[in-house]
């Protein structure tokens, strides 16, 4: 039980870390979304188009690749998705830092448990690419 | 009850004056969520709905990527204050992400009535989740094995010292994540309530550890469905472009007015606003006015 006292918070200079990295994600996807949605408005602000009825959406935003692709090909829709991915990124990124956290803390439970969430996460993010 | 539809544009308004009209709007739903505690991702897919009229998949993908945003956006204020168990949170993650990839693949099946009277009730229980009279939590019950097993007790600093905590029901807390996970993926939402109800009245984890778990596990929740989401097509980035950027900026301007404003007021307030749009929701499913 001597140990029960420091178990389940994170060490605060880790959980400091972690913070600013997610802060400067989150950054990083405002302006990527901002960017596009310039790009976009700039090009297409006088189009009407309402979301009434759902059309799905482009192939170029609709999976990594293809929003990758668009980014290079300069598409606004792409660049802010890209900035979307960024965002979805932030919470998985979270989970592999735990991940590393415990194995460094040699808590092989918690790295197997912290391990399958991730794997539950980008097998999600990545199952239409395959 | 239709006074309330203010927006249902015609096919003259433009691309410009709708991310406008919806960045404002998602901003004060942000900026709300964050002052009341209760997170703006709930309103924003009846918002969205009721107000402009988009569809609710769309609506749900908007209202996904908002909710990440503003998770990770309060989640450094919370890591920084080291409050979160990520133990707790890690465990709970594997039900809740399972379940919101299920919840995220039975979207496209569900018929949208279904979608509407599911969330009308979700607004509702949320509405009365959050006047709720909060009580301290009991630690007077046996310890549970699988708490102890999983390493889940902790500590959590009580005015300035640190009190030791036993969390209980573990398994019955799983459980009720998995469903959190499930209508998480389904309408596209935080499900904060349900997660707060999992830990509070299950787990009885105290509650300052489980609001910064909760909303910890927010986030990795909803990335669990977002790529389900991206691939059905629910994502539309111009859609998602001004509800993103004005609820991440109404969260973090909330954020920073929280130790100054009258909660409990906010609180009051924005828990009518959300009881009402849930029966507005439920009023246009059965009128057949959301199909």
């Amino acid at each position: 039980m001597s140990n029960s006292q420091l178990i389940g918070q994170a060490p605060k200079s880790i959980g400091r870390e972690v913070g600013k990295f997610l802060r400067a994600g989150v950054a990083l996807s405002a302006a990527l979304i901002s960017l596009g949605g310039f790009a976009y408005l700039a090009h297409n602000g006088q189009t009407v188009l309402n979301y009434h009825r759902f059309l799905g959406v482009p192939a170029e935003v609709k999976s990594i690749p293809q929003i990758f692709r668009g980014v290079f090909h300069g598409s606004a829709l792409a660049i802010i998705q890209c900035g979307i991915l960024v965002l979805i990124a932030m919470p998985i990124t979270r989970v592999l830092l735990s991940v590393a956290a415990f194995a460094l803390e040699r808590d092989w439970l918690y790295v197997v448990i912290s391990g399958l969430v991730l794997t539950v996460l980008v097998y999600s993010l990545l199952w239409h690419v395959a | 009850m239709h006074s309330l539809r203010f927006g249902m544009y015609g096919d003259d308004v433009n691309q410009l004056e709708i991310s406008c009209l919806l960045g404002v709007a998602s901003f004060l739903a942000g900026f709300l969520g964050a002052l009341s505690g209760l997170g703006g991702g709930v309103v924003i897919v009846p918002l969205l709905v009721l107000a402009f009229g988009v569809d609710i998949h769309y609506a749900m993908g908007a209202s996904l990527v908002a909710v990440i945003a503003t998770s990770s956006g309060a989640a450094a204020a919370f890591v920084r204050e080291g409050l979160s168990n990520i133990r707790i949170g890690m465990f709970l993650e594997i039900a809740a992400t399972l379940g919101a990839i299920l919840g995220a693949v039975l979207a496209s099946s569900t018929p949208t009535r279904l979608l509407a009277i599911v969330f009308g009730i979700v607004l509702l229980y949320s509405s009365g989740m959050s006047i709720r009279h909060k009580k301290p939590v009991a630690q007077n019950a046996p310890p549970d094995r699988v708490a102890e097993l999983l390493h889940l007790n902790g500590t959590v600093c009580v005015d300035g010292r640190p009190v030791s905590y036993q969390t209980q029901r573990a398994p019955l807390g799983f459980g009720l994540m998995f469903g959190a996970g499930t209508l998480s993926g389904l309408l596209g939402i935080g499900s904060g309530a349900v997660k707060v109800l999992a830990m509070d009245e299950a787990m009885r984890i105290p509650f300052k550890v489980s609001t910064a778990t909760s909303n910890f596990m927010i986030g990795v929740t909803a990335a669990a469905s977002a790529g389900v989401f991206l691939s059905k097509g629910y994502i539309h980035p111009a859609l998602a472009m001004p509800v993103t950027l004005g609820a991440l900026a109404g969260s973090v301007l909330g954020a920073h007015f929280l130790s100054r404003a009258k909660v409990k007021t906010v609180r009051i307030i924005f828990a009518m606003v959300i009881a009402a749009l849930g029966i507005e929701m439920i009023y246009n499913a059965f009128s057949g006015r959301l199909s």
